[in-house]
C-alpha cells in the first residue's frame, strides 16, 4: 500500500513568517480531501508534497524514502500535482503534445505517450480537441485539460489542487468519476477543496488546514459534524448537514439523498 | 442607477460557426441582484462581457440587436468610457491584475489613478474597499503573493472603488473558501441594496438562490428564462439545460413540501427548515 509520511513538517517563505508549523500527518489510500480558509498553507503544502518546495525542517517519505533526497524529476514518475491555475501548467501549442509531454518526459515512448494521452482526453471528456490549442479553449475545459495530462503519466499519487473551479454540475461529477476511478486503481488521491458538498459526497477523509497545521482529521462525517471549529476555519457544513443542523436531528446526513431516505422511512 | 435594456442580442465569436449569444431580450431594473446560471459554454461569460462592450468592440466577430446602459448604445461607445458605469470582475484574477503594481493598495488605486480621481476621494474610497473585502490587512503585500482567494477579493475591492452603478462579476467566488465566499455574496448584495445593480455569473446555485432577485438560466446562448428563484427552480426541464436545483429544493420536492399557498419548492435553508420544522 503506497503511503506518504509528514513528520514534523515546517515551511516559511520569508523568514520568521511560518506557513507549515510542524505538521504530522498519514496519508494512505483513503482519498483526502485538505480543506481550509484561503491561505491556510493548503497550496503550499501539496507542492511540498510534489517536491517543488523543500521543507525548512521535518521530513516527507513516499513509501518510507525521502523525497527531499529525490529530485523534482524523478519524483514526477510516482507524485502527480494537477496545478490549480491551468495556466500555470499549460505550456504546448496543441491539447494532444501537452497531455503526451508528461508521460514522454517520464519516458514512454511517443507511441506509448499518444496512447495514454488519448485515453486520458476521453476520461476527461476532451475526445476531438487533440489538435485545438489549450488556449483556445474555456477555463474549464482547459483544466481538464491539466488533469489529463497528469492522469495520462499514471502516477501513484494523484493531487488536485481545487479541480472544481470553473465547473458545471456535469463537469463536477466528472471529476468525481476521475477521482474515484483513481481509488479504484489504488492511487493515492489528495484535493484541496473549497466545495463541501464535493468533498461529502467524494471523499473519505477530510483534514482541515488552520494556521499552518492540521485543525481537525478524520472521516469526513466526524469532521463535517464539528460546525463550530469548521466556522473557526473559515469553512461550513455541506448543505445538507446544515439543514440537519438547523432542524436540531442527532443524525447528520453528507446528502440530500440519505436525509430523503430517512425522511421516508421515518414518516 | 443605471438600467439595462436588451434586444435580440446576438453574437458569434471571429472565426467560430454557431452564435455565443442567441437573440437574447431583456430589462434589468436599476438595483437588481441578477442570478445568470447554466452550463459551461451556454454564453454566460459572454453575455457578461456584452454588458461592458468587450463584446463586440474587443473580441470583434459578428454582432447584431442592442445594449443599452440607460441611453448608451453599448457597442458604439469605447470600453474605456463605459468602465466608470459598468465594472466587471473577472473569473480568473490573474486577467485582472496590472502586473506593474506592488502593494495590493496601489493596485486598487490603479483605476483611480487614470480617471484622475482627487487624491483624498481616492484614499477614502480604497480604504472602504479594503474594508468591504476584508483585505486591509494585505494593504502592502505584492499583489502576485497573494493566495487566490484574496487575489480575487482584491481584484473585486478594484472595481468596487471605480464606484460603478453597475457590476458584472463572472464566478466571482470560484477560488474562494466557502466563508470568503458568503462573505463576498453579501459585500455585493449590500452594494445592490445601495442601488448598484449586480450581474453575477455563479455555478454554486444555493448561494445564487439566497442572494438573486431574479435568475437568468442560459442555454446554448439562448435565454431559457428570466424569473425569481422560485420560479427558477421549479421548472422541470433543468437538467436538459444542464443545472441542478439548489440542495434544499430537491430534497423539498423529493418529499412533496411545497412553500404553503404557491407551486413553489423551497429554494433556501430558511425556507426549508421552516417547512420541515413543522412536518
Amino acid at each position: 500500500m503506497n503511503t506518504i509520511e509528514i513528520k514534523n513538517l515546517h515551511f516559511s517563505y520569508n523568514a520568521g513568517e511560518e506557513i507549515l508549523k510542524g505538521l504530522n500527518l498519514t496519508i494512505d489510500e483513503r482519498s483526502t480531501a485538505i480543506i481550509g480558509q484561503n491561505g491556510a498553507g493548503k497550496t503550499t503544502f501539496v507542492k511540498l508534497l510534489k517536491g517543488l518546495l523543500r521543507p525548512t525542517e521535518g521530513q516527507i517519505l513516499f513509501n518510507g524514502q525521502d523525497i527531499s533526497k529525490q529530485t523534482v524529476a524523478t519524483l514526477a514518475k510516482d507524485i502527480g500535482l494537477i496545478f490549480q491555475n491551468p495556466n500555470d501548467q499549460i505550456f504546448k501549442n496543441t491539447v494532444l503534445d501537452e497531455v503526451m509531454f508528461g508521460p514522454m518526459q517520464i519516458g514512454m515512448s511517443k507511441d506509448k505517450a499518444k496512447e495514454v494521452a488519448l485515453k486520458a482526453l476521453d476520461m476527461v471528456g476532451l475526445k476531438g480537441t487533440e489538435k485545438i490549442n489549450p488556449y483556445d479553449l474555456g477555463l474549464s475545459e482547459r483544466k481538464m485539460v491539466s488533469i489529463a495530462a497528469i492522469v495520462a503519466m499514471d502516477t501513484k499519487v494523484v493531487i488536485f489542487d481545487e479541480p472544481t473551479i470553473a465547473q458545471d454540475y456535469m463537469g463536477k461529477k466528472r471529476i468525481q468519476a476521475i477521482m474515484k476511478e483513481l481509488q479504484r486503481q489504488h492511487k493515492i488521491v489528495i484535493s484541496i477543496l473549497h466545495d463541501m458538498d464535493f468533498v461529502a459526497e467524494t471523499f473519505d477523509r477530510a483534514i482541515v488546514f488552520a494556521k499552518g497545521d492540521a485543525l481537525l482529521d478524520g472521516d469526513v462525517k466526524s469532521v463535517f459534524k464539528e460546525k463550530d471549529i469548521l466556522e473557526k476555519a473559515y469553512l461550513e457544513q455541506p448543505y445538507t448537514m446544515q439543514l440537519c443542523y438547523e432542524l436540531g436531528y442527532k443524525e447528520a446526513f453528507l446528502n440530500p439523498e440519505d436525509f430523503v431516505a430517512y425522511k421516508k422511512a421515518n414518516q | 442607477m443605471a438600467e439595462i435594456k436588451i434586444e435580440n442580442l446576438k453574437y458569434r465569436y471571429p472565426d467560430t460557426k454557431e452564435l455565443a449569444l442567441d437573440g437574447i431580450t431583456c430589462d434589468i431594473k436599476p438595483g437588481e441582484f441578477i442570478g445568470v446560471i447554466g452550463r459551461n459554454g451556454s454564453g454566460k461569460s459572454t453575455f457578461c462581457q456584452s454588458l461592458i462592450g468587450l463584446v463586440p468592440n474587443f473580441y470583434r466577430g459578428a454582432y447584431g440587436g442592442k445594449v443599452f446602459i440607460d441611453d448608451i448604445e453599448v457597442r458604439n461607445v469605447e470600453v474605456d468610457e463605459l468602465c466608470q458605469k459598468v465594472g466587471m470582475v473577472f473569473q480568473n484574477p490573474f486577467n485582472q491584475v496590472t502586473g506593474s503594481k506592488l502593494t495590493v493598495y496601489e493596485e486598487i488605486a490603479f483605476g483611480l489613478e487614470n480617471f484622475g480621481i482627487p487624491r483624498n476621494e481616492m484614499k477614502k474610497r480604497i480604504d472602504d474597499a479594503l474594508e468591504l473585502l476584508d483585505i486591509a490587512k494585505y494593504r502592502d503585500r505584492a499583489p502576485f503573493d497573494l493566495s487566490g482567494g484574496q487575489m480575487q477579493r482584491m481584484a473585486i475591492a478594484s472595481i468596487i472603488a471605480m464606484n460603478p452603478e453597475i457590476i458584472v462579476l463572472d464566478e466571482p467566488t470560484s477560488q474562494l473558501d466557502p466563508q470568503g465566499s458568503e462573505e463576498v455574496f453579501k459585500a455585493v448584495a449590500k452594494l445592490s441594496e445601495k442601488g448598484i445593480t449586480v450581474i453575477m455569473v455563479e455555478h454554486k446555485i444555493e448561494k445564487i438562490a439566497a442572494y438573486s432577485d431574479r435568475i437568468m438560466l442560459l442555454d446554448g446562448g439562448k435565454l431559457v428564462a428570466f424569473d425569481t428563484p422560485q420560479e427558477i427552480f421549479a421548472r422541470e426541464d433543468l437538467a436538459e439545460h444542464g443545472v441542478v436545483a439548489p440542495v434544499y429544493t430537491r430534497i423539498c420536492k423529493d418529499l412533496g413540501l411545497r412553500v404553503p399557498g404557491t407551486d413553489y419548492y423551497p429554494v433556501t435553508l430558511d425556507e426549508a427548515h421552516k417547512l420541515l420544522a413543522c412536518k
